[in-house]
């Protein structure tokens, strides 16, 4: 054995440069385009607060929040799917849990464990649907892009007669499970920062003497938390393999035994998962849920995550770089307000940017499979 | 002779009115590479489909190692160590070698719920599973998409010898192929076959065929005409025999007996 594998490389085989080698990690537009994003406003919005620990803040949030949705649209769309319904979800979910908590008196833990448990099995029928009919998981989600959207309108306007569903935050009082999405952490160590002079404190008013920073919201701890999940096991897991599998080539993973159909429908449930967590954190931060919540965000992760170096095809693609495509997101949208720039020039960075990242894809496809 | 590791008789198979199998017998040896022949619509497909547990027979018999068998899905036929190589779903391009290799079969290590792939194993195994193939690789990271048609044959080959298959089907492996790389994929199935494996070798070149078959069955409009051994049969005989005589006759004429 150990003969055969020390035996001399085949001279037919071009040694490859460690550049091109770097080129075809997925993650490399996420890189590349972090730093560029980091130094374009650190030069032009240095100096209006964005870089102070409240700047910081406010971008970091924005950041996680893209993060937590990338997360799921990545594993779903290496598994070679699709899924436009969780901007919807993201209403659907918070107008839910609001509408049990506040109208029909349930607890505040009991309404979010069950919209969990709803609204993975929405994602679970979303891909139900789409293995057992054969239909394109586009149309497949995009059904459901209007359906829960219009349940949410008419849901909240039956309960409350508008579409905004307050009173959230009374209920959350005193339960157990309403910090885990809506608390903050570290927020001793803000205040000896405060208190060391280091970062900004309130000089007027009740909360004088406190940190205008007091802790990091459970919002972006959730979202490290799934990158670091979804990383872990899209790389370094058996079930990793098989959802690069099943996204690659159905057939061909089928005919070795993975069981493609449970991959799909389990990346579904993830998505719907992850689109509920942030519903749930939004919700906790507002204390109501609003029947817009969410919109346009199925095709703000999508964006993320080809940003971050997937493949719309399937097969191929990273975690980290769909994480940096939302660090990305998050930077220029807020970055643009710092720096007193109209705002809606951030549509026109996100479809030239969008068009960037897919070409360069491409060009980095075809040199990993060698098609010319 | 040995007794067959499979043995095929008088397979049946009808899809609604449709008679695609009507009588096929078929068997492989450990050791031999048996060829099936056949033009396109002959039942070849239909046959290795129903043999590795895709399809199930309407009627006949198969027996593995004598004992009657019935595969429900493919997962048994694979467990029973009959493992199909098709032609072009072999592999996934975007994929490394690596994970290709092990795909649906990865090793683990650690415990649940933390329980990894064993990657170094992984990359250490396919690499000298590739050597022993003779396939040079960069590294175990490189993408299947950069491997030329034969030596995606041959990766998807030696994963199936090396998760021990008995039996090796082979779906017109070298039809997309150039001149090497079928050079390539005949050395190796006969590699393949000195380790004491059968190979059902599937292909309607009767010239692949005779490169490196012990028997040759051919199959014309869902029937077999018979098995004959190497030696006994030429070139001409299969080709007429899976044309079914006159018209290639006639062609061949014309065409100087080139085909």
């Amino acid at each position: 054995m150990t003969d055969a594998a020390n035996a001399a490389p085949d001279e037919r085989i071009k040694s490859v440069s460690p550049l091109r080698r770097a080129l075809i990690r997925p993650e490399l537009g996420g890189i590349c385009g972090t730093i560029l994003v980091f130094i374009l406003f650190g030069a032009i919005a240095g100096n209006s607060g964005m870089f102070a620990a409240e700047g910081i803040l406010n971008w970091t949030v924005v950041s996680a929040q893209f993060m937590i949705i990338a997360v799921g649209a990545c594993l779903l769309m290496i598994a070679g799917e699709f899924d436009l319904s969780v901007g919807s979800m993201i209403g659907f979910s918070g107008a839910v849990m609001a509408i049990l908590s506040v109208y029909l008196g349930w607890p505040l833990w009991a309404a979010i464990l069950f919209t969990f448990a709803l609204c993975m099995a929405i994602g679970a029928l979303n891909g139900w649907l789409v293995i057992r009919t054969g239909l394109p998981s586009f149309i497949v989600t995009l059904a459901f892009l209007y359906v829960l959207r219009g349940l949410t309108i008419w849901g909240s306007v039956y309960f409350t007669r508008q579409t905004i569903i307050s009173g959230v935050t009374e209920r959350a009082e005193g339960d157990w499970l309403a910090p885990v999405f809506g608390g903050k952490v570290l927020t001793s160590f803000f205040q000896w920062m405060g208190e060391n002079g280091w970062i900004a404190t309130f000089a007027r008013g009740s909360r004088a003497g406190q940190p205008v920073v007091d802790g990091i919201p459970m919002l972006v701890v959730w979202a490290l938390a799934l990158v670091i999940f979804g990383h872990w096991l899209l790389t370094r897991t058996k079930f990793g393999n098989w959802i690069f599998a099943s996204g690659g080539d159905e057939q061909a993973a089928r005919y070795v035994g993975v069981p493609v159909n449970r991959v799909k429908i389990l990346m579904f449930m993830f998505s719907a998962f992850c689109a509920t967590i942030f519903a749930t954190a939004q919700v906790m931060e507002f204390g109501s849920a609003a029947a817009d919540r969410g919109l346009l965000k199925e095709f703000e992760a999508i964006i993320c995550v080809v940003i971050g170096g997937a493949l719309l095809t399937g097969g191929y693609g990273s975690v980290i770089g769909a994480a940096l495509g939302a660090v990305i997101f998050g930077v220029v949208q807020q970055g643009l307000f710092f720096a007193n720039a109209e705002s809606s020039l951030f549509r026109v960075f996100l479809g030239a940017i969008l068009l960037i990242a897919v070409i360069m894809n491409t060009y980095i496809r075809r040199i990993i499979t060698g098609e010319r | 002779m040995a007794m067959p590791i499979v043995e095929m008789r008088d397979i049946r198979k009808h899809f609604g009115h449709v008679i695609a199998l009507n009588g096929v017998s078929f068997d492989v040896r450990a050791g031999e590479c048996h060829c099936l022949l056949g033009d396109n619509g002959a039942g070849k497909s239909t046959f290795i489909k129903t043999m590795s547990g895709v399809h199930r027979p309407s009627s006949g018999e198969m027996l593995l190692e004598g004992t009657p068998v019935s595969f429900e899905s493919p997962r048994d036929a694979m467990a029973a160590g009959i493992a199909t190589v098709y032609q072009d779903l072999a592999m996934i391009p975007l994929m490394s070698v690596s994970r290709n290799f092990w795909m649906g079969r990865e090793p683990e290590k650690g415990v649940w719920p933390l329980r990894t792939l064993d990657l170094r194993k992984a990359d250490e195994v396919t690499m000298v599973e590739m050597r022993k193939m003779g396939i040079q690789l960069r590294g175990p990271d490189q993408a299947v998409g950069t491997l030329s048609g034969g030596e995606r044959q041959t990766v998807a080959i030696a994963r199936a010898v090396y998760f021990g298959a008995r039996v090796l089907i082979l779906d017109e492996p070298t039809s997309a192929l150039g001149v090497r790389q079928t050079a390539n994929v005949i050395g190796t199935i006969d590699r393949v076959r000195k380790q004491g494996i059968g190979v059902v070798f599937i292909t309607h070149n009767v010239r692949h065929a005779l490169a490196v078959g012990d028997r040759f069955t051919v199959l014309n409009r869902g029937q077999t005409l018979g098995t004959a051994v190497r030696g006994e049969v030429d070139a001409p005989t299969l080709q007429d025999m899976m044309a079914g005589g006159h018209e290639l006759a006639d062609l061949e004429t014309s065409l100087g007996g080139t085909i």
